[in-house]
Formats: C-alpha cells, structure tokens, sequence
C-alpha cells in the first residue's frame, strides 16, 4: 500500500495529504489534518457523527475514502464560525441547549445547515426528516429541534 | 458473537477514466482482484465489517462522468446512469411524475447523507431483498443493461436478482444503465414501505405496484414485493387475475390475497415473522392498488 497524495480544499484553505489508499474521509479529517470536529460515532453510516458538506452535500466522512474527496471542498464544523463570531446554527444550539453530551453536536449543526441553505423556514416533521440521520444518544433531540427553529428566526432575519 | 469492525482493511485504489478501462480491468478475472463502486455506501461498510472478502484493489467508478445521467423522453421512455445518485433521482421531477413509485423509493433509502452519495444501480447491484428501489423497479418494467469487453446485453429485472446479495452480473460485467419503458395513458405507481423507523430502517415489506387502468378496468397491473422472499420479486398469479378485471374492491381484496401467497418470507427474522410478512403484503398491495384506483 504505497501512499497516495491528493490535494483538498478545508474549511476554505487549500491541503495536499498523503495517505494509505484505504484511509477514509473522515480518518484523514480527524488525523491527519486535526479537524476534531468530525467525530466518529458508529463508523458505519447511520449516526451521522462524522457529517461534513463535500462539495455542497451533506455526506458521511465514515463511509468515503479520502481518496475519493481528491480535488474537492470539504467544509466541517470548523469552518463554521467567522472567527471568533459563531455562526448563527451554532449560537443556537448554545443559547437553545441543543446538547448534552456533544458528540452529536458537530453532526447536527452540518445537517442543521443543510437543511436551512435549501429551507429557510422548514416546520417541525422537515425537521425531524433532515435529521433523521443523526443520532442523539443523550435523546435530547426536543432541545435540538428547538435549536434548528432558532436558528432559522435568527437567520431569516439576516443575521449571517 | 458480534464482531464489530470499524477498522479499514488493506486495499489499493484506482479511479479510471474511461469505461473501457474498467472493463479491461475487470476482464482479468482473477478472484478478489478487483471491486468496483460508485457511492461506496454499502461497500466501505462492508470492507469495515468483513462481510465480503476483501479484493486487492478497489475501483471508484466516480471518474466515467458520462455516467451519471437521467434522461427521459416521453416515446423511448427513462434512462438511469449507472452513477446517478439516489437524491438526483428522489428529486427528478420526471421522475416523480411519469415513475412516482421510483421516485418515492429513492425517498425512502437511508438518510439524506446517505442518498447524496448512494446510486440506484448500487442499490440493485447490493441485491438485498428489502432495497427500496427494487419492487418500484420491479412494478415499472425496468431493465439492466451491462457491458463487458465482448459487448452488453439487458437484462430483465426479475431476471436480475438470483439470491440475498446475490445478481447474475458476472465478475467480467458492469450495469450501465437502468432502462424504464415509457409511461403508458392511464398508468400510475405507488411505492408503500413498512418500516416502524422510517427511512433509517430496512423495509419489513415493501410493496410496489403499477397499473395501468382504462374504462374502468386494470388493462395492465405489475407487482414488486421487498422483503418478501430471499430476493425482491414480482406476483404473477395476482396480476394475471387483474389483467383486464374490473375494478372492483372485492378484485383488489382477491388479488391482495393473491400476492400474499406468493411471498417467501423467511418463517422467523429480527425484524418480523414469515407470518406477518405475509400479512402485511396483503394489506400493502390492497392499499397500493386501492390508490391507484383512486
């Protein structure tokens, strides 16, 4: 197994890695690159830990290689914020309590956004939907979804 | 004794350009070389969990752009690209008009993560019996068509799945595409999954059901079980007593009960009992066709 060195786009910032060609997305994410925000919860596509936005879609870090990401954008919960300044989703989740243990969080906040970029003022069952691959194992999901509602007052008034 | 993996195992990876490769790659033919994947959903995972032998080399087929593709025309019917993804497909309008029952199918596989990745073509190619996109497949008429360095050939959709995980692909072949027939006057599709936990559970049945009714009577009906036997299959007995039958309750009720004799459930499984599966298909094919007769 000869390295392989592929070339991505972080959170806005361009990365050349070098992994064993059966390194998956989020291994090379977590690892090999520091982004700790990409978790890996069941390793086998169903909880929706290791979420991050690969090219514009939502997608598990757990079930790609990272090789397959090569050339690409990839945006994790890291490059969320605007420096100091969360993004709107994240406050949210702080001032709704959208959390307990945190393991979730990172993966809901990325669904979070993808559902809002398409659905700017999704009810309550949309919601539920968008995350429906994401698993709470604290079952706080009523904080969460509250925190998605949130979010979405906060940002359709125009606070980016 | 549960043996969890989550750790990859070894392989090499290749991404070709061109379809040619692919097949010239595959033509090699020495077991557990070579494994090709396109969204990589259900093969990663089972790498992870060794449910498959491990192949030397896996090939991502994300590189033959050309095949990522929908394209209908209201004559020759619907064509589906070997790599055009499970959300292209739950969010074609076209789809959603002319194959509801496809597109309602797509819905229902897995999470959004999961459908922005995963292909229609994998979903068959995996071959498990409860896929959702099979009975729509099924109830629509579709075709596979697979190439291989000799030429291609199509194969009918019930021809396709020969056991669990199983398909009569040979290890030399590749789909191209899924082929559906053009929409017919006076056809409509439903797809009805039983699935206490949605979209993130496999269907404890699945029942898909075309028909295609004029004056009052069903000219034409096909019927797609999943999950109803060790591959998802169509009813024969149920739609030979429709075809041409008035449409009626008590038609709808004996054909139902029709189809339910024709499931093979397996007699006990974690998910339900060969006795409810049966149960069920009767009640999901006399609710589908209950729809359609509107």
């Amino acid at each position: 197994m000869d390295k392989i060195t592929c070339n991505f786009v972080v959170n806005g910032s361009a990365e050349e890695v070098s992994f064993p060609p059966n390194r998956t997305l989020l291994h090379m994410l977590r690892e090999d690159l520091l982004f700790h925000g990409v978790r890996e919860g069941c390793s086998h596509g169903e909880c929706g830990s290791c979420n991050v936005i690969l090219d514009g879609k939502l997608v598990n870090a757990c079930l790609i290689l990272a090789a397959e990401a090569d050339g690409l954008e990839i945006l994790t919960v890291e490059g969320m914020a605007d420096g100091e300044d969360l993004h709107p989703i994240q406050q949210a989740f702080v001032d709704e309590s959208g959390m307990q243990c945190g393991a979730c969080t990172t993966g809901m906040i990325l669904s979070t956004k993808n559902l809002l970029d398409a659905n700017p003022d999704p009810s309550r069952e949309e919601i539920k939907d968008a995350l429906a691959g994401n698993f709470c194992r604290c079952t706080g999901y009523a904080k969460i979804f509250e925190s998605v509602e949130a979010a979405a007052e906060t940002m359709k008034g125009g606070q980016q | 004794m549960v043996v969890f993996y989550r750790r990859m195992p070894r392989f090499e990876y290749l991404k070709p350009q061109r379809f040619e490769d692919v097949l010239e790659l595959l033509a090699d033919g020495t077991p557990n070389r070579y494994r090709v994947f396109a969204g990589g959903t259900d093969l990663m995972d089972q790498l992870k969990q060794r449910k498959i032998d491990v192949p030397e080399t896996v090939i991502d087929l994300k590189g033959l752009a050309e095949l990522d593709f929908i394209d209908f025309d209201k004559s020759s019917g619907l064509r589906i690209g070997a790599l055009t993804t499970v959300t292209d497909v739950a969010n074609s309008p076209e789809i959603d008009q002319h194959y509801s029952a496809l597109a309602q199918g797509a819905r229902e596989i897995a999470s959004i993560q999961i459908q922005n990745r995963a292909t229609i073509t994998g979903n068959i190619c995996n071959a498990v019996s409860s896929a959702d996109s099979a009975p729509p497949l099924l109830a629509l008429g579709a075709e596979v068509v697979c190439a291989t360095g000799k030429g291609e050939r199509s194969i009918k959709i019930e021809d396709f799945f020969t056991g669990p995980g199983e398909t009569v692909l040979q290890p030399d072949e590749l789909v191209k595409e899924i082929k559906l027939p053009p929409p017919t006057k006076g056809s409509n599709s439903v797809y009805l999954k039983l699935a206490p936990r949605g979209r993130m559970d496999l269907a404890w049945i699945g029942v898909a059901v075309w028909a295609e009714i004029s004056a009052g009577k069903f000219t034409e009906v096909r019927i797609g079980l999943g999950a109803a036997a060790p591959t998802p299959i169509r009813t024969p007995k149920a739609e030979a007593a429709l075809r041409g039958a008035e449409v009626s309750q008590k038609n709808i009720e004996a054909a139902a009960a029709l189809a339910s004799g024709e499931a093979k459930p397996r007699e006990n499984s974690f998910r339900a009992g060969g006795e409810y599966r049966h149960m069920m298909v009767e009640v999901l094919v006399k609710r589908a066709l209950t729809q359609l007769a509107g």
